[in-house]
């Protein structure tokens, strides 16, 4: 394979706030991974003689770590079970923002002209409406399932990627080495998929690294709204909509989600910024 | 000079026409794509006769080309039926909601230019000092903190622990306290980051300007041209901003329990009001579009050189 | 045999357009005609933005003339980006002045070689190796330099990686545009050498380009002299060299090195070319021209036959 990963610079390592980051988003992936396996309870078990008991530390006993909910169910086991889904509809989702905006950002810029413009107005549009209404219009016209509410968050931030990738392939397109390739008489697709695409990989993943995080809040938005992930399923925002209701009597119902979401955001922005400058762009 | 006017301008109002076509068009593709609207809206139970007066009213046994040009009529007229709960006009139902989300709307984005220009632009001032990094720190929770979550800390600070203001309602002029300040500090945060990058790529132009000027001091030189020169890229952000006050608004109105449109918004969707959801639609693709063209518009006016620059080259 | 003929070809390129305004054009090439004969090379030298690129360009076919006819092997060249263009691709390659630009930073220099015959579907993956393998040692690249990548080695290097890939599919033709511009004197003359054994070998015909009339005079048959988009002389190069006609080329050869028994007579060229965009009227050259009179800034010489060897275009030729 003569495709090679992007290279890393080896000289600078993770200072401490990025290796918090890291650490931090390194559990929140083992804990969707292994979710079935360290969730001390299951997530509909109700226990209601321990209802909306309080987390260890505020009169609570180790039986329900960070306390239970209004039915008694407990809150640590739902947080795990609730992480995973939501890093599952995040990733499914990045992964169609990227891929879509990829595909339409090279069609415009391949095709040129006409294609190009039609695209562009589209891309422009899509980024001058606030997407939570997007998502909400989508939503009330086509109804709700979980494959489509991927789908659905699959659109955000692609008029982004769609922008990058085609800056992305016109620049290779001036840089040489495309134009080059297509006068060696290779089809534009062989030029795209096997010179223009590996090149853009890198500055793609780290647009991935900043779509993530924002899809994470768009669905828990949309879930706390009561219009996203569906019962009996659970995502941070269910939870939080949840802990909302005993906001007086429970607050650790509505805090424990809502400091997941926060860190969990913060931390994979962090780690965005510095793959962003590990990322040598001139491969020196 | 009017023909570079009407150049300027010319393109920008196209494309704002185009972009609010777009809208409609797309909205007309995914209804008619998603199935039977008659069925849809008058719902499983409806009679026979009722699902073919609708249709016939709605001119959907007409051929497609043909309710493509009555719909983009209709949308024309704001006329998309009424409401399923209530009956009323969904236009007049969406119209009353829209003095009560102006009502957080307006406040907050004053809130986020008060507290977000001056604190971006001390940061750039005091560029690295302890001042600068606490308030980039906090910028970035102002990002990632998101609104509902904030907006329910907030209730549990001021509302359930000190009991300073009512956790919401429309009712008491206190109950829009929250909401408002819920609103404004995110897009504060945006706003300061953004005043403060602009600010520094100022200044460091004016290094320049300062050093050759004799008798002129630092902070007269800031006052008379960084400041007016940073705000010009702020108020496009402005425009870019008013999205993301959208879509916040939506969320804090349902937080606090403000019956503005942006709770009606989340009811009509969980009820499935076709007819209500299209207009809040096209409203609030109505209202970017214009301000993206304001934008574009007041960008022109003030950097004349980008007016002669971009009429020239399109 | 004739492999290749421009015949009055000419491109313009629109400059500073507007929606109200009309637009301007700058005549980047203007009837240009020239041949390239199989197995010899014909160069083209002038100045840079003379056009020398943009007429490479168009006798490879990457580009199509606004008027004027490329014939290749006789016959015209198939619209760009078809599939017969394609595979004509095999015929006629293109060897760079960006080495670096144009080779695909995330491939080894066997990756790199192997793509053409990879994209023309030549021979069995053992059949392409071996074919590398070959190539490789035509252009003077070792053993230890196969499996590296553009940015590990040296623009010398480089430009043979480039020369490999282009001569790949065994072409007929190959543009060489300024190939060895951005490399030092030495290695200059290293591949110049390689080229000139590779062509006698391979008998390869080739159009090759450079601003430097040294480098033109070393590798080619025959010269074509290009000011602003024309042709000013061209015909056999050891008598443009030795008896340059017109005013330009005596210019340019004037401030080459003094050869023995050859144009002597020194002839200063002064000030910069002229922008495209306002080309004097008359001839092209007259602003800058020692002998200019009254009739260049009128009527535009045309190139016409001097004798049976080249052809020049200055009202004044028959003067002096
Ligand atoms: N794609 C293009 N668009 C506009 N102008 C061009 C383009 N390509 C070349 N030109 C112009 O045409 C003229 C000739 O360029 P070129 O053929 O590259 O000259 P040379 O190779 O002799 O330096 C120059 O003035 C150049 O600016
Ligand atoms: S035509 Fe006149 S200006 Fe042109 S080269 Fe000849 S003498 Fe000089
Ligand atoms: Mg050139």
């Amino acid at each position: 394979m003569p495709v090679m990963m992007p290279r890393l610079k080896t000289t600078s390592w993770m200072d401490l706030p990025t290796r918090a980051a890291a650490g931090w988003v390194l559990l929140m992936v083992v804990a969707a991974l292994v979710a079935a396996h360290i969730a001390p309870y299951d997530i509909t078990a109700i226990d209601l003689r321990h209802r909306l008991a309080p987390p260890v530390g505020f009169g609570g006993t180790m039986l329900h770590i960070l306390g239970t909910d209004d039915l008694g169910r407990d809150v640590a086991s739902r947080l795990i079970y609730s992480i995973r889904t939501s890093l599952l509809v995040a990733f499914g989702a990045t992964a169609i923002s990227v891929f879509v905006g990829t595909a339409i950002g090279f069609t415009a810029a391949y095709f040129g002209r006409l294609v190009e413009h039609v695209l562009l107005l589209m891309i422009d549009v899509q980024a001058s409406l606030p997407f939570l209404i997007v998502a909400l219009a989508m939503l009330a016209f086509l109804g709700n399932s979980l494959p489509l509410f991927v789908t659905l968050m699959g659109l955000y931030g692609w008029e982004r990627n769609a922008r990058l990738a085609r800056g992305l392939a016109i620049a290779a397109g001036a840089q040489g080495y495309a134009s080059a390739t297509r006068q060696l008489g290779a089809h534009p697709l062989r030029v795209y998929v096997r010179h223009i695409l590996p090149n853009s990989v890198a500055t793609l993943l780290v647009a991935a690294t900043v779509t993530f995080p924002e899809i994470v809040l768009v669905e828990s938005g949309l879930s706390f709204l009561g219009l996203g992930v569906q019962p009996p399923m659970s995502s941070l925002g269910v939870m939080v909509a949840a802990g909302r209701e005993y906001i007086t009597r429970a607050p650790w119902m509505l805090l424990a989600p809502s400091l997941v979401i926060v860190l969990t955001a913060v931390a994979v922005s962090v780690l965005g910024d510095w793959l962003r400058d590990q990322l040598d762009p001139t491969l020196k | 000079m009017t023909a570079t006017i009407i150049g300027f301008v010319g393109p920008k109002v196209l494309r704002a026409a185009l972009s609010i076509l777009v809208v409609v068009t797309l909205t007309f593709v995914v209804l008619r794509a998603s199935g039977d609207p008659a069925l849809q809206i008058l719902g499983p139970s409806a009679r026979a006769a009722d699902l073919e007066a609708f249709r016939r009213h709605w001119g959907l046994d007409q051929p497609l080309s043909l309710q493509y040009l009555r719909y983009i009529q209709a949308a024309f007229h704001g006329d998309f039926g009424n409401s399923m709960l209530g009956g009323k006009p969904a236009l007049d139902i969406v119209l009353e909601r829209v003095p009560l989300t102006l009502a957080l709307m307006i406040p907050s984005l004053i809130l986020t230019m008060l507290i977000g220009i001056p604190v971006g632009a001390y940061a750039a001032m005091h560029r690295d000092s302890w001042v600068d990094r606490s308030v980039m720190m906090l910028t970035v929770l102002g990002f990632t903190v998101p609104s509902f979550v904030l907006g329910l800390l907030l209730i549990l600070i001021f509302s359930v622990t000190l009991g300073l203001f009512p956790s919401g309602g429309a009712d008491r002029a206190a109950g829009f306290v929250l909401p408002v300040l819920t609103l404004g500090i995110g897009g504060a945060a945006i706003i300061a980051r953004f005043t403060r990058s602009a600010m520094i790529e100022v200044l460091s132009q004016l290094y320049v300007v300062a050093a050759s000027a004799k008798g002129v001091t630092w902070r007269q030189v800031v006052r008379q041209h960084a400041l007016p020169n940073a705000i010009i890229p702020v108020l496009t952000l402005f425009g870019l901003m008013l999205g993301g006050q959208v879509a916040g608004a939506v969320l804090v109105e349902n937080v606090f329990g403000w019956p503005g449109i942006g709770q009606l918004l989340v009811v009509s969707v969980a009820n499935r009001d076709h007819a209500v959801v299209q207009v809040i639609l096209l409203l609030v693709t109505l209202t970017m579009t214009s301000a993206n063209l304001l934008m574009d518009l007041l960008y022109g006016v003030f950097d004349p050189r980008l007016r002669a620059s971009s009429a020239g080259s399109h | 045999m004739t492999l290749l003929r421009l015949e009055s070809v000419s491109r313009r390129f629109p400059v500073g357009s507007s929606i109200l305004g009309s637009r301007k054009y700058l005549a980047a090439v203007d009837g240009v005609s020239l041949n390239v004969e199989a197995g010899q090379t014909t160069g083209i030298v002038g100045e840079s933005g003379c056009g020398k690129s943009t007429t490479g360009r168009i006798a490879l076919g990457l580009d199509s003339p606004d008027s004027g006819r490329v014939l290749f092997q006789g016959s015209l060249l198939p619209r760009i980006g078809s599939k017969e263009w394609r595979s004509q691709r095999r015929q006629m390659q293109l060897v760079f002045q960006d080495t670096l630009g144009a080779l695909d930073r995330r491939m080894t220099v066997d990756a790199l070689i192997a793509e053409p015959l990879e994209i023309h579907a030549v021979g069995d993956a053992a059949s392409r190796r071996q074919r590398v393998w070959e190539l490789l040692q035509a252009v003077g690249l070792g053993d230890d330099q196969h499996m590296l990548y553009p940015h590990q080695l040296s623009g010398g290097q480089r430009q043979r990686v480039v020369l490999a890939r282009a001569l790949a599919p065994k072409p007929s033709l190959l543009v060489c545009d300024e190939p060895v511009s951005a490399l030092d004197v030495s290695v200059q003359a290293q591949i110049i050498n390689l080229l000139v054994d590779l062509q006698r070998e391979l008998g390869l015909g080739i159009l090759f380009i450079s601003h430097d009339l040294r480098i033109v005079r070393h590798v080619s048959d025959r010269i074509v002299v290009m000011y602003l988009g024309r042709v000013v002389e061209q015909g056999r190069a050891d008598v443009i060299i030795d008896h340059p006609a017109h005013p330009y080329t005596q210019a340019l050869v004037s401030a080459m090195p003094r050869l023995p028994g050859g144009f002597d007579q020194y002839v200063p060229l002064s000030g910069e070319p002229p922008s495209a965009t306002d080309r004097p009227s008359g001839c092209p050259f007259n602003s800058r021209c020692p002998v200019a009179q009254d009739i260049c800034r009128q009527s535009l010489p045309e190139l016409l036959p001097l004798d049976s060897k080249r052809e020049v275009a200055c009202h004044r030729v028959r003067d002096r």
